[in-house]
């Protein structure tokens, strides 16, 4: 058993505010479902969640959706978020976010912007050649830098942009980031719906890290680079969110706290509601929370596995989607008897020519919603 | 006593990172873009004294003072290097 005294705070608190977003991406993580979804927190109930994850030790706050400049209290949170003693990080698009908005987050003591690259447009393949989305990042960066807040560059990569990354890398030390996420897509959410689509090939991962060590070496310190080799083709699990309810507690625009911001599809899981409990009952007592901590729940090969204190198993949602048993161990790893899975997707990626996008809109949200009920 | 010639400067934390103390971890970290960095007594206490205001030679004399020991020299310069390789502190040109 996990005791209470065993289990560290929630360093990590991810406050998703909003599923609302201006932007349709299919690598998107939110939960396919998210148009049933309306019931947003209020702000008092928000800094309610702040006031009980801090005193019990989070430090890292990040503003999260959905886009959380959508919401009109952001500044707001922001400032509640800095005055209890938060380091106050900004997940956006960068879409709604103009000169006076970046003053008063400024002000109101926003620590950091990471700025993803995603497309705007419905037109995945014109990724980088989209000037309309170019330009906008462009102007947004600029904003940053020029309110002196560190900024972090996130693009997700996929096999209709992995071939441009180069390029990407050369356009974030342009624009002066500190930082590059080439964050691979995990897939959960609309990415799983759009896998097919959008896993690389072998052998565009092969040139994409050939590419990225030759870029490190020349642009030096000048950008920290971060790319890793999806778990897909390793062979090996992650140690996905530093191990269930370790370090990370995600909290959804309704109010439902999560381990990770994918496990809310996980079946045969009542996870709670900061609505009507509190984040100390979440975090130290729930069971949904202390189903897979420590190492009790695993399975073999994990349970007399060496490997079992450094992945931890892998990842929970992974392991249900690819096997329907979230208990399972994780299939990227190649001594989990369903490793086959994985392989057969990786296969598959280089035989398909190109599949049909499933865009996230609220629209196909229903509709996949009803296709899957 | 080290053969080195001292550090000479004010160090400063860098703009990115925010020291600061955690009453949960009853101890001084180093936040950052989505990361933290617990520290230990030690390196607490000389990045607590990383204001900007005060010299290499200051803080190790207020150290050795505050603590009333003494020969901290190496010890500090031997962190503050690491600290700033890191990329955790300024030196602002004198």
């Amino acid at each position: 058993m996990t005791t209470v005294q065993s289990i560290t705070p929630p360093f990590w608190l991810l406050a998703e505010l909003t599923y609302a977003c201006p932007l349709h991406c299919a690598f998107c993580s939110n939960p396919v479902d998210f148009a049933q979804l309306s019931n947003e927190l209020s702000t008092q109930q928000w800094v309610g969640v702040f006031e009980q994850a801090r005193a019990l030790g989070s430090v890292q706050l990040g503003f999260s959706g959905g886009e959380p400049l959508m919401r009109k209290d952001l500044d707001e949170l922001v400032g509640e978020g800095h005055r209890l003693g938060y380091y106050t990080n900004l997940i956006t698009s960068g879409i709604g976010l103009n000169e006076q908005r970046i003053k008063t987050l400024k002000d109101q003591g926003l620590d950091h912007i990471q700025l993803s690259f995603q497309d705007s447009t419905r037109e995945i393949n014109d990724f980088l050649s989209s000037t309309k989305t170019f330009d906008l990042k462009r102007r947004v960066a600029d904003l940053i830098k020029a309110n002196e807040f560190p900024m972090v560059l996130n693009c997700v990569i996929h096999r209709l942009n992995i071939d441009h990354i180069g390029t990407i890398i050369d356009m974030a030390v342009e624009i002066g980031a500190e930082f590059l996420e080439l964050a691979n897509t995990q897939y959960y959410g609309w990415a799983y719906l759009n896998r097919t689509a959008l896993i690389p090939t072998r052998e565009q991962l092969r040139h994409a890290d050939d590419v990225v060590r030759q870029r490190r070496e020349q642009h030096g310190d000048r950008i920290k680079i971060i790319f890793v080799i999806p778990d897909y083709f390793e062979g090996r699990p992650k140690r996905c969110m530093n191990g269930w309810a370790s370090t990370f507690l995600s909290i959804s625009p309704d109010g439902t706290a999560l381990p990770c911001q994918a496990a809310k599809m996980l079946p045969g899981f009542d996870f709670p509601n900061v609505r009507d409990t509190s984040i100390q009952d979440i975090w130290y007592r729930n069971p949904a929370m202390n189903r897979y901590r420590g190492d009790s729940w695993m399975p073999e090969p994990c349970r007399s596995c060496p490997e079992k204190s450094v992945d931890l198993g892998g990842c929970r949602c992974q392991a249900f989607l690819l096997t329907g048993d979230s208990s399972a161990t994780d299939p990227a790893c190649n001594k989990s008897p369903d490793h086959h899975r994985v392989v057969s997707v990786v296969k598959a990626a280089s035989e398909v020519q190109s599949k049909p996008l499933i865009f996230r809109s609220p629209e196909n949200s229903r509709l996949q919603t009803i296709a899957r009920s | 006593m080290s053969d080195r010639a001292p550090m000479i400067g004010y160090p400063n934390i860098q703009k990115m990172y925010r020291l600061q103390w955690e009453d949960v971890q009853q101890s001084y970290v180093l936040l950052f873009p989505e990361g933290m960095v617990k520290l230990n007594q030690s390196a607490g206490e000389i990045l607590k004294r990383c204001t900007g205001k005060l010299s290499v030679i200051e803080i190790i004399a207020d150290l050795e003072s505050t603590f009333a020991v003494s020969n901290l020299a190496d010890d500090v310069e031997g962190f503050l290097a690491y600290a700033t390789q890191s990329g955790w502190l300024h030196w602002p040109e004198q």
